[in-house]
């Protein structure tokens, strides 16, 4: 096993033995039970966001509809409270001093934090995809699924979708994760780490609804949110999925680059 | 590279601001050596380990382990060497095996099958399952010791190693110390316990404000401090007397009854023979070596020259 694997094996278990873990994690998982629940118990319904309005046509509306109301603060927040505190709990237990005498590099260190991060991200977005779909289809069943074009895809179609969009919405909050990272490294403390970065995801938020801020529009982290939108229509629109993958990479380079750089040269003196 | 030092740090310097934390120290360490780090608290012992163990950058100059600059060769520099500084810190919510396991993925080496054997040698075995966030300050310390074990090291630095531990708890660390010297690790062992220093180390290093204000070998330090005598006898008017005419019998006094005086070993035998010939008869005729907690307490006030 390379070093940066056994780094990174290490901080998947550090994240494992910590209640903040389970917390965004079991958050994500019941936001879309809770939401299934609510829509099972009344007659309303989100009309106003994309797949709103076939919500009960079948399970698989479900995560998508979630995704929509998680990209303000759910998921930003989620994703905060772990990429804030990778770096800044060693500095919190002073046990940065105690991994960097062994015979790792920081940069192997720095690089499995990094992966263990990013790693959380993507699994809180399919847990949620996945207690969404079930819940879901439990309630409404596994049907094909209205396309925003307004035409009909096969379920097994509609899966493969949904995995796409899941994989493309996780981008962009790598990208809030990496600016954790950062923040994470330059702090070194846990609070500030995870409230910088969720102010900072609502800040990207917030551009993208002011008047006069069309033309940087579509560079903004919080409008990559939306490029699962050109997957769910007929034919697909890859023009907003390509945008995001290029845009989420410099969102998600930049940070973790200036982090790395600090991660190097930074003293590890008493915190 | 096989004939450097453990340890060799050349015009190291740390400055934080107007601070200046480490000033100029040149320290070496050769092997097989107990080197006590001597200094009061905030002398700049615990920065100078942090430069030797890469975790900070010095502001200059440098530092060599058996031959490796930490700062230029990264982890390689650390190969053999091990330790912990400003007491040794684990993850809270991980037992004690599960954070030895964690440090030995961070080794290269064959440190994962040494767990159990380290664990028995500081006595932690039982409570190893445990978290660390319910151990005693004492476990931790054995912990920290156990984790550097791990890596068979060939150098150990230990910063306080018996700070907040009760006296067994402190006895009980010299004698690991002590055990570990003997199998031929070199130690280089920071604290402000003089007893502890004296007890354990061969040769010492005195940082005062950032300087090193003393480096050599325990021994020579305590022999080459003014060393004076103390003699008592039924006449001490007529001893003192015979003191005063002989050569290199310097600083006579007389003090309750009995007569000091400053000399060296050879002066003293030939003037026990001149009282034994002028019938004076002798009780008592003690050296008196001045303490290392005198020579520190001078040396970090100022009183002896450094050396």
């Amino acid at each position: 096993m390379s070093a940066i694997a056994k780094v990174y094996r290490w901080e998947v278990a550090k994240l494992l033995a910590q209640k903040r873990t389970y917390l965004g994690l079991g958050a994500a998982m019941l936001v879309p039970l809770v939401f299934v629940i609510v829509l099972v118990l009344q007659t309303g319904g989100p009309n106003d966001v994309p797949l709103g309005r076939y919500i009960r046509d079948t399970g698989l509306a479900v995560p998508f509809v979630v995704l929509f109301f998680m990209s303000i603060w759910g998921f930003p927040l989620i994703t905060a409270l772990v990429a804030g505190d990778i770096v800044a709990a060693e500095s919190h237990n002073s046990t940065l001093k105690t991994i960097l005498t062994r015979s790792r590099e920081r940069g192997e260190v720095f690089a499995g934090k990094v992966l263990a991060s990013f790693s959380y991200t993507l699994v809180v977005v399919v847990a949620m995809g996945i207690v969404g779909l079930v819940a879901g289809s439990i309630a409404w069943g596994f049907h094909p699924l209205t396309s925003l074009s307004g035409t009909k895809v096969s379920a097994p179609h509609g899966l493969g979708l949904l995995a796409a969009s899941l994989g493309i919405y996780v981008l962009p909050l790598v990208g809030i994760a990496a600016f954790g990272v950062l923040l994470s490294t330059v702090t070194r403390n846990s609070a500030a780490s995870v409230v910088g970065t969720l102010m900072w995801a609502l800040l990207m938020q917030l551009l993208g609804v002011l008047p006069g801020t069309e033309p940087i529009r579509p560079y903004l982290l919080g409008t990559q949110f939306e490029a699962w939108h050109g997957f769910l229509r007929v034919p697909a629109d890859w023009a907003p999925v390509i945008r995001a993958l290029w845009v989420c990479a410099l969102y998600i380079a930049l940070p973790v680059f200036a982090a790395y750089l600090v991660f190097l040269r930074r003293d590890v003196a008493a915190e | 590279m096989s004939e450097a030092p453990p340890v060799a740090t050349r015009g190291l310097v740390k400055r934080y601001g107007e601070l200046l934390a480490v000033d100029h120290v040149d320290l070496t360490v050769e092997r097989a050596d107990v080197f006590g780090y001597l200094g009061p608290n905030g002398a700049g012992k615990t920065t100078s380990l942090r430069m030797m163990l890469g975790l900070i950058r010095p502001t200059e100059g440098s530092v060599q382990l058996f031959g490796r600059d930490p700062l230029r060769d990264g982890a390689r520099a650390l190969a053999g060497v091990a330790g912990f500084v400003e007491g040794p810190a684990f993850y809270p919510y991980l037992s004690g095996r599960r954070n030895l396991r964690l440090l030995a993925d961070y080794d290269d080496g064959d440190s994962r099958s040494r767990i159990e054997e380290v664990l028995e040698l500081v006595e932690l075995r039982d409570r190893a399952k445990d978290r660390v966030g319910g151990y005693s300050h004492g476990m931790r310390q054995r912990l920290g010791i156990a984790a550097a074990l791990l890596r068979r090291p060939r150098l150990l630095l230990l910063d306080e190693p018996t700070t907040g531990l009760d006296p067994a708890g402190m006895r009980d660390m010299r004698d690991l110390v002590r055990r570990l010297a003997g199998d031929g690790i070199t130690v280089l062992l920071s604290s402000h316990l003089l007893g502890e220093v004296e007890e354990l180390c061969n040769r010492v290093a005195i940082i005062q404000k950032g300087r090193v204000v003393y480096q050599g070998a325990l021994r020579e330090l305590l022999a080459g401090a003014a060393s004076g005598y103390r003699l008592r006898s039924p006449e001490p008017g007529r001893a003192r007397a015979v003191c005063l005419a002989q050569a290199g019998v310097e600083h006579v006094t007389s003090v309750d009854g009995e007569v000091r005086f400053q000399a060296d070993e050879e002066s003293v035998g030939v003037l026990s023979i001149a009282l034994g010939q002028a019938r004076i008869a002798v009780t008592a005729l003690v050296p008196e070596t001045a303490s290392l907690e005198e020579l520190f307490l001078d040396l970090t006030e100022g009183k002896v020259a450094a050396a």
